[in-house]
């Protein structure tokens, strides 16, 4: 379906960290979502997708949480979340998660097939060649998310968006697809070991000498820019959505106007 | 009776890693050379996917059958003048390893590389009988001179500096002196591998010939035809079982598998994950003591299997993790492993396979701590080469930790706390708000907090970003909603 005939209703995911910390990345969705064709809501019953507490071991809670997502979204043609984390775990997990009970299996995975992180919602789902921004005239680095890379396969997809983009020149990392050290609770339980990958991150982010770093998971981002920033760098963080959507007027992760 | 256990002390373990300099210079080369050569030999073998499903299908089929397996080999090993002893405890088999030693009078046992026998702490339990143990693999040579545990599966004694190894060897071999080797210059002490391995190796030559009993490992055991394997880069392993007038493989139970040809397909795996190789340099299968005819060999032969708690993982959410050929693969591309080393896991395995193995074999209470301090980035299960699940048995523990109640309280609390709030999202949402309001006003001026009440964990090293704004994306968007943006 690469010429969409009607335009296609899709659910925006909005994830925790969106909400809470960097609103301005739903809103690059959305924008980027609908330049290419599609109706988006934000259903409001939407929380959290239970990654807290299923990484605790908190597996009853976690299926409330998840039974609460799947309500949710059960109306439109497809689920986007900014997000390989979140969209991981609805997708990767949730099925998983009731084993025991077929009912609920059944809309789990029905919910499953429809769930995409965004990057790869515009590139493998929507076809989309590319985006409608402005050139801008900036090195980037991409860091490739745990989730993202390895449950959902996310890596050539925000290259390739970002490609499209006139004037940004992708320098890769060493180890872009190594882990920041975020991993949810991990980062204040192991606050110490958490700070010593993120360091050998930073340490990577700041060989490129690039003067941006993108990814497209607030969780890695709020660690890798947090990072940076106590180590006084001076490159900026975004999520890619942000870049894609030519929203860069906002101040980037962890700095102020 | 087994090896120390420091599992319980992981975060000071971790945090005495961290500033350890010599480590963190020793750890460089798990994560850069090691973990590059994986990829690469890997790359050049066009079916080393379709080898590793191939692996985890006879793993998984022998797991089914294990029981026909095993008797299948202690058949064909005693047909061939071999002996197995099945020993159920670490005790059991401590006790069956020390009664072999005594019936040779042995005092002078000579070892090749096994982690088995670190499970069972084989060696204090000898030395304290009177026999002394001398490891010949160089890595488990240095660690024993240096008196500690291993803190890598495959590279014993990975935590150690050139330098370090060097000191050590001063210290034990002081009167040494480095034979005229081609091609190497003689100094003293010098810090190059290939002149400390040759110190080793000279060092140990003449105990090898004084050895009574020589034990070893097994990286597999052959049902058909009753042989151990042993796979090693330095051949002290083939000294250690064929000088020795008895020879004692220690092996644990999942390490059989059904035949000669699904040993060449396990073979093809291991040395490729485990250290970029294409295959290890000495690989090598002992069927029995030594026949009439053989020029030479041990005259006796036994096999020492030992299960500890591995036939109760049979059919559970653990059995995966029976398929593990020990290959290493996974601490050699663990971040948090690169960051605290081996020694910081408190046990026999390290890493993220000891993460997932560990609270089974010394009790979660105790190892609680192992399954938490991963990242779930997934690269461990990523690179195995068996495909075990490792992130999800982790998970699985977390799951017994929280039902036992085992999760510090006020972890649990925090965590059922704010499962409550998302399962009631009108509460939920106003929590957000009265918390974003507060964090945008105290990182205002600077987008950013270096400190945080109770989340000193993460702002002891690193700033906490500011929220962009003092609300939420869902109240902005419902705002934007009634301004007929739509
Ligand atoms: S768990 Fe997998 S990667 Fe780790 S040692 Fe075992 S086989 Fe190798």
């Amino acid at each position: 379906m690469s010429q969409i005939d009607a335009k296609p209703r899709v659910a925006l995911f909005v994830t925790c960290l969106v909400d809470l910390f960097r609103p301005s990345v739903g809103f690059a969705a959305i924008k980027l979502m609908e330049d290419a064709g599609c109706i988006v809501e934000v259903p409001e019953a939407q929380v959290c997708c239970g990654q807290p507490a299923y990484n605790s071991g908190d597996r009853k809670d976690t299926a409330a949480i998840a039974k609460q997502v799947i309500e949710a979204f059960e109306d439109y043609d497809y689920v986007v979340a900014p997000s390989g984390s979140c969209g991981g775990m609805i997708k990767d997990h949730y099925p998983a998660l009731f084993a025991a009970d077929p009912e609920w299996q059944r809309r789990a995975e029905d919910l499953s097939g429809r769930m995409h992180e965004l990057t790869s919602f515009l590139v493998d789902v929507l076809k989309i060649q590319g985006v409608q921004t402005a050139p801008q005239d900036v090195k980037i680095t991409y860091h490739d998310s745990c989730s993202g890379l390895r449950e959902l396969g996310v890596k050539g997809q925000p290259r390739q968006l970002l490609d499209s983009i006139g004037g940004l020149e992708i320098v890769e990392m060493q180890t872009p697809e190594t882990c920041c050290g975020f991993g949810g609770t991990f980062c204040v339980k192991y606050g110490e070991v958490s700070t010593d990958i993120v360091g050998r991150k930073t340490a990577d982010i700041t060989a490129t000498g690039a003067d941006l770093l993108l990814a497209g998971d607030m969780g890695c981002l709020l660690n890798m820019a947090g990072k940076l920033k106590r180590e006084g760098s001076p490159v900026q963080v975004r999520h890619v959505a942000e870049v894609l959507a030519g929203m860069t007027d906002l101040p980037a992760i962890g700095e102020s106007k | 009776m087994s090896m120390q256990v420091t599992t319980q002390n992981f975060e000071a373990n971790a945090s005495k890693a961290l500033k350890d300099p010599n480590l963190r210079k020793a750890m460089q080369i798990i994560g850069g050379p090691m973990a590059s050569r994986r990829v690469e030999t890997a790359r050049e073998l066009p079916e080393f996917e379709a080898l590793r499903d191939e692996g985890v299908k006879i793993k998984n089929h022998v797991l089914k059958h294990i029981d026909l397996y095993l008797e299948k080999f202690e058949q064909q090993l005693t047909a061939r003048g071999g002996k197995l002893h099945w020993c159920r405890t670490p005790r059991e088999a401590r006790e069956t390893i020390l009664a072999l030693c005594r019936s040779r009078d042995a005092k002078l046992v000579t070892k090749g590389k096994s982690m088995v026998t670190e499970e069972i702490g084989l060696n204090a339990f000898l030395e304290e009988h009177g026999i002394t143990p001398v490891e010949t693999d160089l890595g488990e040579y240095i660690i024993q001179l240096a008196q500690e545990p291993p803190s890598h599966i495959i590279g014993p004694a990975l935590h150690k500096t050139r330098e370090q190894v060097a000191e050590l060897f001063e210290e034990h071999h002081p009167d040494y002196e480095l034979p005229n080797v081609p091609g190497i210059k003689a100094g003293p002490r010098s810090t190059e591998p290939q002149v400390l391995v040759t110190e080793a190796r000279s060092v140990l030559r003449d105990t090898y010939f004084r050895a009574d009993v020589g034990i070893t490992g097994a990286n597999f055991l052959i049902a058909e035809t009753g042989a151990t394997v042993i796979v090693t880069n330095e051949g002290n392993g083939d000294l250690t079982q064929s000088l020795p007038r008895m020879h004692i493989a220690v092996s644990s139970i999942e390490k059989v598998i059904p035949n000669l040809e699904d040993l060449s397909t396990i073979l093809r795996i291991l040395a490729r994950s485990a250290t970029g190789q294409e295959m290890s340099c000495y690989t090598t299968l002992s069927c029995g003591p030594k026949r009439p005819e053989d020029i030479d060999g041990p005259e006796e032969f036994h096999v020492v299997l030992v299960d500890n708690g591995r036939s109760e993982m049979l059919g559970t959410a653990l059995e995966p993790l029976l398929r593990c050929i020990r290959c290493g693969a996974c601490m050699n591309n663990c971040p948090v492993y690169h960051s605290v080393g081996g020694h910081a896991y408190g046990w026999v395995y390290p890493g993220p396979i000891g993460a997932a193995l560990d609270p089974h074999m010394i009790g979660l209470e105790t190892a609680r701590h192992l399954p938490n301090a991963s990242t779930f980035c997934g690269k461990c299960e990523e690179v195995c080469p068996m495909r075990i699940p490792l992130p999800d048995i982790m998970r699985w523990w977390r799951e017994q930790a929280h039902e036992k109640r085992i999760t510090p309280p006020l972890q649990r609390w925090g965590i059922e706390a704010w499962a409550f709030a998302a399962k009631t999202p009108w509460l939920y949402r106003l929590g957000a708000r009265v918390a974003i309001g507060l964090l945008n006003m105290l990182g205002k001026d600077k987008g950013r907090l270096s400190s945080l009440p109770l989340a000193g964990g993460w702002t002891d090293g690193r700033d906490f970003p500011a929220p962009q704004s003092a609300s939420t994306f869902m109240s902005q968007y419902k705002a934007s909603k009634k301004g007929g943006l739509k």
